[in-house]
């Protein structure tokens, strides 16, 4: 186990001093090398809970803590991945790919070179020397993909990375992932509204409640990669999450 | 090539009808103080190095307004970029200050001037090295505290305004990505929040320049001017040329203009980014 997260809460103060709980005393342990994706219904938490795991965002009561110490503030050990606009316009894709790596004050021929070659993994290598606007919408999150395994993260937290791409190319890129994730093994956790994806891509899929989000229930999938959707225990276990997710969301609005 | 001619003669279009209706006003009225021939200023214009009525040249009046104004605009530059950065990244900060420097902003430049008299009087950078001859004298007491401090109210709040809204435009996820990388605070600065905001920080470098540029007249119309394109116009229209003081509005016009037009060069070249990227 590398990550752990104890009773995690957090509670955010609207303008009119209103007091809203995002998340509810979540307890979620990752083992390494795992792939856990988080399901709920929309509104329910769970890029929140990627925030505080990842340090950006402090819980308001619990903790996380990753290999015995707790996390207060982000670092190039948990990595992370957003849905859109997280390139930095103004670098050419090579240059976004080592951003990490000159933070930590890496050599410019060095940290190009490991650059190169997490280009090469994610097939952008002949536009390296591009500019962000200049890709399309898939490429720009295979870059930010690059971008995050170059600075070797030993955990990869990633927020509905491919939410606002079409379905092609968000069914294309999830096989990418897997391919990279079997041959340079990190622990992910992946956040999702997609059942259909979080069923394809995960170890385990965790299955938040409507707001405040706490864990519903954590249903495995023994299932060998590489999976197929015409699998009829991929349709049942499709089937059994979103009618979960539907109780979620039809309790509430009763 | 048709199209071509058409697109670069079409910009000339109206300098050239002013150019005829000066020609035959002038010619009508017939007053050299009115409205002087087009071919006298002309003239002033095409020999800016000869001396005016014991005034100096016009090139050496208008690169004197040139330092000063780049003197005002760096001190604006210099306090505005840090200060608009900082207030635009951190709530607290701006809302220490924003009351504060907003009860200045609406006073222009030229209510300053009695205070400004009062305060720095015709002292000089001269004044500030202790030098009271020499040829660093003459050059250095042509930088009076007075003018450079309008030069610098003008420029300072546009550069202000600008550095704050682009800081505070910048997309969140762009810095949350540079902490999850590893970023420092400083380096969250400086390699992300700035150049993020830097399209914006140019535009409002542009403004503020423009702006502290037509600050130049008042300021050189203070006591102790004894140089500078302001001081030739006013001076020149003591002395009824007012073919000097056309030269002189032209050559400002003129300067203003290449300022600014460098400005929009080095924004299109290196922050073309800015006008895809979302």
């Amino acid at each position: 186990m590398i990550l752990r997260a104890e009773n995690v809460s957090k509670t955010f103060e609207t303008k009119s001093g209103e007091r809203i709980r995002a998340v509810d005393s979540v307890d979620l342990s990752v083992g390494k090398n795992d792939f856990i994706c988080i399901v709920g219904p929309s509104g329910c938490g769970k890029s929140t809970m990627l925030r505080i795991i990842s340090g950006l965002e402090p819980a308001t009561t619990g903790s996380v803590v990753f290999r015995e110490r707790e996390v207060k503030r982000p670092g190039p050990e948990i990595g992370m991945v957003f849905q859109e606009y997280s390139l930095f316009p103004w670098l050419q894709v090579i240059d976004n790919v080592a951003a990490g790596l000159e933070f930590s004050g890496m050599k410019k021929r060095e940290r190009w070179n490991i650059a190169k070659h997490y280009l090469d993994v994610v097939a952008m290598s002949e536009f390296a020397h591009a500019f962000p606007h200049e890709l399309s919408g898939g490429m720009r999150q295979r870059v930010a993909i690059a971008r995050a395994f170059a600075n070797d993260p030993e955990i990869l937290l990633m927020d509905e990375p491919f939410g606002s791409l079409d379905a092609h190319t968000r069914i294309l890129l999830q096989k990418e992932l897997l391919r990279i994730w079997e041959s340079h093994r990190k622990t992910v956790l992946f956040v999702t509204h997609s059942v259909d994806e979080a069923v394809y891509l995960a170890d385990r899929v965790v299955i938040m409640s409507a707001r405040p989000g706490r864990i519903r229930e954590v249903l495995p999938v023994d299932m060998e990669r590489p999976r197929s959707r015409a699998n009829p225990l991929f349709g049942r276990l499709t089937d059994r999450i979103l009618q979960r997710l539907e109780e979620e969301v039809t309790g509430r609005s009763i | 090539m048709k199209e071509k001619i058409a697109s670069l003669l079409v910009p000339t279009i109206a300098p050239v009808l002013l150019f005829v209706i000066w020609i035959v006003f002038a010619w009508r009225i017939g007053n050299q103080v009115i409205l002087p021939q087009v071919d006298s200023v002309i003239a002033l214009l095409s020999n800016p190095t000869d001396d005016l009525v014991s005034m100096g040249s016009l090139a050496s009046n208008v690169a004197v307004s040139l330092v000063r104004v780049l003197m005002g605009y760096m001190v604006a530059a210099a306090l505005g970029i840090p200060i608009g950065v900082i207030m635009g990244y951190y709530a607290l900060a701006f809302r220490l200050m924003d009351t504060f420097l907003n009860l200045f902003r609406p006073i222009p430049p030229l209510a300053w001037v009695p205070l400004v008299m009062a305060w720095f009087g015709v002292a000089s950078m001269a004044t500030a090295l202790g030098l009271e001859t020499g040829r660093m004298y003459v050059y250095l007491n042509n930088l009076k505290f007075s003018m450079v401090f309008i030069i610098f109210i003008g420029g300072f709040y546009p550069i202000l305004t600008s550095s704050i809204h682009g800081v505070k435009s910048v997309n969140r996820t762009l810095i949350d990505s540079a902490r999850i990388l590893g970023a420092s605070e400083y380096q969250v600065f400086s390699r992300v929040l700035l150049p993020a905001a830097m399209p914006s920080i140019i535009n409002g470098l542009r403004i503020g320049l423009g702006i502290s540029w037509m600050c130049l007249v008042s300021a050189e119309m203070l006591p102790g001017s004894i140089s500078g394109v302001g001081y030739l116009i006013t001076h020149a229209y003591t002395l009824a040329s007012t073919d000097i003081v056309i030269a002189g509005m032209i050559s400002i016009g003129i300067v203003g203009t290449l300022m600014d037009r460098l400005f929009s060069y080095v924004e299109s070249r290196k922050y073309s980014w800015r006008r895809v990227a979302k």
